[in-house]
């Protein structure tokens, strides 16, 4: 053995275990990141799959993972003969419409609650946070039924209240914080009103705050089940409500029932795109920052 | 006003007294419709559940006065103390599991890796998913001859499960639903938290021979130790509350094996139409959870003031 490999040769092999063991740990890192990602895949996957398959597919056992041939008749089956268009409209016409009006009062709120520093009224939201949604529920039913409002879609839009302007106003209130009081203040200075300052100068600049108040507190409404499940009659069940109720009721089978399931999360998946970032900030909402 | 038609020097406006307490004022009115808003639809059914448990009342019939009867009568219902000691099980699984997952799940996310944001992304998806949604695709992947999750227990080489059909294991399944629903929540949260924290310690240590686990256990987890307890309390009140995933999952079944607080209340109010006793259990209930946020976020200042 001549001198070279007597010295090189360790250190060729210290070299390359260095790499190896760095490969390993690569190899390591990419397996946790394979194994915290799958179940999220794994059932929306899965809810794909069941829908896009014929029930004898749906019920092989070992499962067909891959539908082959896809097929959309669960789909069609669904809104031909579950009214899942109705329900998709009821839906949307509540989360809208208590989306709108938690736009039109907690807008100012926000604002007012970022000007006048009433920092306070926010301790509200956090109490609202903790309340569970039936504790709201059982007196605005008593109130419905002696008002004859069951089964309307007024009732629920009124009970979705509960869920939007909380959103809403804790936003909005985080929002109007960051945008600087000065231009306000020059506004007045101008003799503008406080009403002309808000109208004029705050509220186009909170704009952004606006777009992720909305999203969000229509995302809460729509996905809330318990409220249509209660409230509601035949004809006037939201989404949630009437896939469950299809679920029990009427004893659907596999494909149209994860079809369903789809239909209601799809349009929520597609939103929560839009306000990737600004997701945690309304599902902490009135959770105390760190 | 006129004698003072010159000011000798320029004044704002704003520094001048009175103006600002004016301007403060017509702030509050700003407040004043979501106030009417909220006092109907949040503040008068508190007050409302409370009067109510103070009555035996079935909705079809009179109420009567019955004082604090309801709640005497739930301290030895044998049934709702069961339902307390489930929530509390569910809970305390539905806190633990997704607090150490998620804080693993965000010591991933925070390093630098190909198609990072998109892995995110999905890694996220549960969260936003409609509840109910995500329940009946987990009913059909618990079912026992069918399920795809027993015919992936069988790929492990591992025996199948009852999953939501055995006494022993519907809480734990249904927990398996909530870790998957609200891990996300929690890695978001301590996500925020890592990348806010100095880069210092970490170098400085490193340079004195630090193991990869020293600077875990000794620099990240106390840095981010407040996020965990942020974590910690959203999670338990929303544990606390989960409802939609058990109520479309298990009914609180098999027999009354995963009936929780909010399970329990739903029955008795909407089932069996027992408003004041139900009223009883919402109190009881917000107490429960205002009690364990309370403790928590002074387990958080204790903290605090000991660091």
């Amino acid at each position: 053995m001549d001198v070279v490999t007597r010295v090189a040769l360790p250190a060729m092999l210290h070299a390359g275990r260095a790499r190896m063991r760095r490969r390993l740990r690569k190899i390591a890192f990419a397996l946790s990141v394979v194994v915290i990602v799958s179940p999220a895949i794994l059932v929306f996957f899965w809810m794909l799959s069941l829908s896009l398959k014929n029930e004898i597919d749906n019920l092989a056992y070992p499962p067909v993972f891959i539908p082959d041939p896809p097929t959309l008749r669960n789909f069609v089956q669904v809104f031909a003969e579950n009214s899942m268009g109705l329900y998709f409209w009821n839906s949307l016409v509540v989360s809208g419409f208590a989306t709108l009006i938690a736009l039109a009062v907690g807008i100012p709120a926000g604002y007012g609650i970022a000007r006048a520093q009433a920092h306070k009224l926010t301790v509200l939201v956090l109490i609202a946070r903790m309340t569970p949604a039936l504790s709201y529920l059982i007196p605005l039913f008593m109130v419905f039924q002696f008002l004859g409002l069951n089964n309307t879609l007024t009732a629920l839009v009124i009970t979705h209240l509960v869920i939007t302007v909380p959103i809403v106003v804790y936003i909005m209130a985080g929002h109007f914080e960051t945008l600087p009081k000065e231009l306000e203040e020059a506004c007045q200075i101008d003799g503008g009103s406080v009403w002309t300052s808000f109208r004029y100068v705050a509220l186009p600049l909170a704009r952004p705050g606006i777009v992720v108040g909305t999203i969000l507190a229509f995302i809460f409404s729509w996905n809330n089940f318990v409220f249509g499940a209660v409230l509601a009659g035949r004809a006037t069940r939201t989404l949630p409500a009437a896939v469950y109720n299809v679920l029990t009721f009427e004893q659907l089978a596999w494909g149209p029932l994860a079809a369903a399931a789809l239909v209601v999360t799809v349009p929520v998946l597609l939103l929560t795109i839009v306000i990737q970032k600004e997701i945690v900030v309304g599902l902490t909402h009135g959770g105390v920052k760190a | 006003m006129n004698s003072h038609l010159r000011p000798p020097t320029t004044v704002s406006v704003a520094a001048r007294p009175g103006f600002l307490a004016r301007r403060h004022r017509s702030y509050y009115l700003f407040v004043v419709p979501a106030l009417v808003v909220v006092g109907a639809v949040i503040i008068f059914p508190w007050l409302f559940t409370a009067w109510m448990s103070a009555f035996d009342w079935k909705i079809g019939t009179t109420a009567h006065f019955a004082g604090f009867d309801n709640y005497v009568g739930l301290a030895t219902n044998q049934r709702f103390l069961e339902a307390i000691v489930h929530t509390f099980y569910f809970t305390a699984l539905a806190v633990v599991v997704p607090l150490v997952l998620g804080l693993a799940a965000a010591l991933i996310f925070h390093r630098e890796f190909p198609f990072r944001g998109l892995l995110r992304g999905v890694f996220t998806m549960p969260m936003m998913a409609t509840p109910v949604a995500v329940a009946l695709v987990w009913t059909m992947m618990f079912h026992p001859q069918q399920g795809v999750l027993n015919y992936l227990l069988s790929l492990f080489g591992l025996p199948p499960s009852l999953w939501v059909y055995s006494p022993t294991w519907v809480i734990p399944s249904l927990v398996l639903v909530e870790i998957w629903h609200w891990t996300p929540l929690v890695m978001l949260i301590v996500l925020g938290g890592l990348a806010a924290l100095p880069t210092e310690p970490y170098e400085s240590a490193r340079l004195d021979g630090a193991t990869e686990w020293q600077l875990f256990r000794y620099i990240t987890l106390p840095l981010v130790a407040p996020f965990l307890v942020v974590a910690a309390v959203i999670r338990t009140i929303d544990a606390l509350k989960a409802f939609d995933t058990i109520y479309v999952i298990s009914q609180g079944g098999p027999g009354t094996a995963s009936e929780t607080i909010n399970i329990y209340l739903y029955l008795q109010a909407f089932a069996f139409y027992n408003v004041g006793n139900a009223s009883a259990v919402v109190v009881v209930f917000f107490v429960i959870i205002l009690a364990l946020a309370l403790l928590l976020l002074y387990v958080r200042q204790r903290a605090k003031w000991t660091s």
